[in-house]
């Protein structure tokens, strides 16, 4: 019976595996979106989603949980003053798997890029910054993305950040939806 | 130790090996117009379900 099994051993002891699994988590969280295999991509969701949630807690309790996992307070400071406020609001789905169709040289392991699913703008007070984060993720249909950002930021200027991230999320609800059925 | 009585016949050999075969990928064409594999980033243009998820030269 297959009872209580849930999770992957990745061949390795449990502090291996825990200690390579803390080690993903930091890098994801460090670059906002890396490449490994897609068994340890899928597992890493495990580790990183739930240090997204302490980051929208956001109490000394949960800032504690978290050093835990990524012991660098740097780093924990970045989530929680970062990335936890992108995803106010956003009921889990933090992060995002996409496979590669070309399989690693030499062992043939499958692999895949995962990334955090929206993108921590810094500050997003500033027009040249937003110009920037727009431009930085090179969206195919680059014309049609950009002139709704540029739509939206125009008039929105003098309001908060959440209407320039409230294009981004219109713009990445598609992958969003990949998502769940590749799940 | 078991030892086979009699020598398998090429014919054998055949209908036992007629099963052994390499599945065939599922291909599907990206809108770049290479062949890639279904629910995956293509390996050409490095787009996936019409977002560029890597970069032109990030993916060899
Ligand atoms: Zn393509």
């Amino acid at each position: 019976m297959r009872h209580s099994n849930s999770g992957r051993k990745l061949s390795r002891t449990p502090a291996h595996r825990k200690a390579l699994l803390h080690n993903l988590a930091k890098a994801l969280l460090i670059h906002g979106k890396i490449r490994t295999t897609e068994m340890k991509a899928k597992e890493l969701r495990r580790v990183v989603e739930p240090l997204i949630t302490l980051a929208k807690r956001n109490d000394l309790h949960a800032r504690r949980q978290a050093y835990r996992v990524l012991n660098d307070h740097a780093l924990v400071k970045r989530l929680f003053d970062e990335i936890g406020p992108v995803f106010a609001g956003v009921p889990g789905g933090y992060t995002r798997v996409l496979k590669l169709a070309m399989p690693r040289k030499g062992d043939n392991a499958p692999m895949a890029i995962i990334e955090l699913s929206r993108v921590a703008e810094p500050a997003a007070d500033d027009k040249p910054a937003r110009g920037k984060q727009t431009a930085a993720p090179q969206v195919a249909p680059a014309g049609e993305t950009k002139g709704k950002a540029a739509d939206e930021s125009a008039p929105a200027d003098a309001l908060e950040a959440k209407p320039a991230s409230s294009g981004t999320p219109k713009a990445e609800k598609e992958p969003g939806q990949d998502e769940s059925s590749a799940a | 130790m078991a030892v086979q009585q009699n020598k398998k016949s090429r014919s054998r050999k055949g209908m036992r090996r007629s099963h052994d075969h390499v599945a065939v990928p599922a291909v599907i064409y990206c809108s770049c117009g290479e062949p890639t594999l279904p629910h995956s980033v293509c390996p050409n243009c490095g787009a996936y379900k019409g977002r560029q998820v890597l970069a032109k030269n990030e993916n060899e």
